[in-house]
């Protein structure tokens, strides 16, 4: 589980900035931002967009956030900021939170229960192009099986590699469509840019479906 | 630099000319590599085209075991790596040691054993030392899957002619040698983030994604990838991964180093509990290697036990 200290040690490479949070977090209510927003009044409250268990809103794209690292949520709230992606509706939100409530929030959504993930295995037998990719990769253009670093499943891989799973498929093809279209520029050493920008349109489209099916969300609480 | 690096870095380079001398620089199991220079090198047949009967079956299982060898073979692993992780894309992909290269070259005299080895042994010799685990039996089912994995991907390859593509192809040891304190900041910059601070590898659920580097649960002391040369020329291949070729030859050569100067699971050929008399026979001769040499002061080669 994510404890707040957990938060804290995991975001050191963060330095200064997660050593100002870490002092002034235990003021932020991150549940409090989650369902009303923050204590600036732009940084509404992320559950209107997200879902009331963050589930995400699938058909309209606004991506599940439950149970999804607190050290990648914080970095994503920071690069709305910067514009690193681009993103007119959390632009706004992110610049309205100040350090310590993106902590705390992040370490709240984090703590929420993500998908369940149903279990694959590279070896498994793929059918379809979004089978294909996910677990064969597409070496011919140096994209590497999805799975090498988002994990079995797409479950996600530690603070740098998000779950692919239980989100809707809008929201992933709409991701590697920013990085296709340069308004996603924020991802480690470039790492998921060249692969997005490498894809076809057909794969883009399978892919997503692909991930997207392998989560399921749970029951409302 | 700092002054505790420098007297690091000077102390190794006393230590090395010793050893450097008839250090054969081919060494990636005595191959001689040639890079694919056309993109239409050898092409293993395509998933799609296994046939639906007990052959199609029995290669599957040897891709499912390749792939997943954590799960499919766990008996016989004793580390966290899988297969695929050394040689990439299923065992298909040209300059990463792929299967289609290596089936059709065996039996053949390996100098590691001074022996000619079938290709069943050769398999054994990688779970015996890069899985770091024990060798399947000659007549076990996991070797039988294996085989018949490597036999299909070959399909149309020449028996005893060496395919362009079949090593990690060579590249040049750094004019001033190789630099463990560089390979650490390459290390930090390019590879912590999957690999780990520490080279730990990272972990979804129970078993690894991202593979540990060093440490109990790497690669022993005898694999082919302890030696500084081989991996440098993986990492050059094929890292980070999608993005291999973007380091430096220089960074791949220091970062090899900086991964090969750390501790991990002993040499199984261990000479009378000696590191002294394991280096003298069998890592003495074997390309560029710190087992058995002090390094900041530590000797290499203890082990993790």
């Amino acid at each position: 589980m994510n404890t707040l200290s957990a938060v804290f040690r995991r975001a050191a490479p963060f330095g200064l900035l997660a050593a100002l949070a870490a002092g002034a977090a235990s003021a932020a209510d991150g549940e409090k931002i989650f369902t009303q927003g923050g204590s600036n009044p732009a940084a509404t409250a992320c559950a209107s967009c997200h879902g009331p268990q963050a589930h995400g809103l699938g058909a309209a794209g606004f991506p599940a956030l439950a149970g999804t690292s607190s050290v990648y949520l914080a970095k994503q709230l920071h690069d709305f900021r910067s514009g690193s992606r681009a993103n007119a509706v959390m632009q706004p939100i992110a610049a309205a939170l100040s350090e310590a409530e993106i902590a705390a929030v992040a370490a709240t959504l984090a703590a929420m229960p993500g998908p369940t993930v149903k279990p694959t295995s590279r070896a498994d037998a793929v059918a379809g192009p979004g089978a294909e990719l996910a677990l064969r990769g597409a070496w011919d253009r140096n994209i590497p099986e999805c799975v090498a670093c988002h994990g079995p499943g797409g479950e996600g891989v530690g603070t740098t590699f998000p779950p692919l799973a239980g989100q809707s498929p809008e929201y992933l093809a709409a991701q590697l469509n920013a990085w296709r279209a340069g308004t996603r520029n924020n991802d480690p050493h470039a790492l998921m840019g060249h692969i997005a920008r490498s894809m076809t349109e057909d794969e883009v489209k399978a892919v997503s479906a692909y991930f997207a099916s392998l989560g399921q969300w749970g029951a409302p609480q | 630099m700092s002054r505790k690096s420098s007297l690091f870095v000077l102390g190794l380079s006393l230590a090395l000319p010793a050893l450097a001398a008839g250090v054969a620089m081919d060494d990636q199991s005595q191959l001689t590599p040639k890079p694919t220079a056309a993109p239409a090198g050898f092409q293993p047949p395509r998933e799609s085209e296994l046939p639906d009967n007990a052959f199609g079956k029995l290669v599957r299982e040897g891709h499912a075991i390749f792939v997943d060898t954590q799960t499919y073979a766990a008996e016989y692993v004793g580390n966290g790596l899988n297969c695929t992780n050394c040689h990439l894309e299923q065992g298909r992909k040209a300059d990463s040691a792929p299967l289609w290269a290596a089936y059709p070259m065996y039996p053949a005299y390996r100098k590691k054993n001074d022996k000619v080895n079938s290709y069943t042994e050769r398999m054994q010799g990688c779970f015996q030392f890069s899985m770091n685990g024990k060798a399947p039996p000659t007549d076990s089912k996991v070797l039988s899957a294996l085989t018949a994995y490597s036999y299909w991907l070959s399909t149309g390859a020449p028996i005893g002619k060496e395919l362009p593509g079949r090593a990690y192809p060579t590249i040049p040891q750094p004019k001033g040698g190789y630099d463990i304190a560089k390979g650490k900041l390459v290390y930090a910059q390019n590879c912590a983030i999957c690999h780990g601070e520490n080279g730990e590898g990272q972990k979804a659920g129970a078993h690894y994604v991202f593979p540990p580097l060093w440490g109990k649960d790497s690669f022993n002391w005898g694999a082919g990838m302890h030696r500084i040369n081989t991996a440098a020329a993986f990492i050059k291949q094929n890292m980070p991964l999608g993005k291999g070729g973007t380091l430096s030859d220089d960074d791949a050569w220091h970062v090899a180093a900086y991964m090969n100067s750390h501790e991990r699971p002993q040499d199984p050929r261990l000479v009378d509990g000696s590191i002294d008399k394991t280096r003298e026979r069998y890592h003495a001769n074997d390309g560029v290697n710190l087992y058995g040499v002090k390094v900041n002061g530590v000797l290499l080669g203890q082990g993790t036990d």
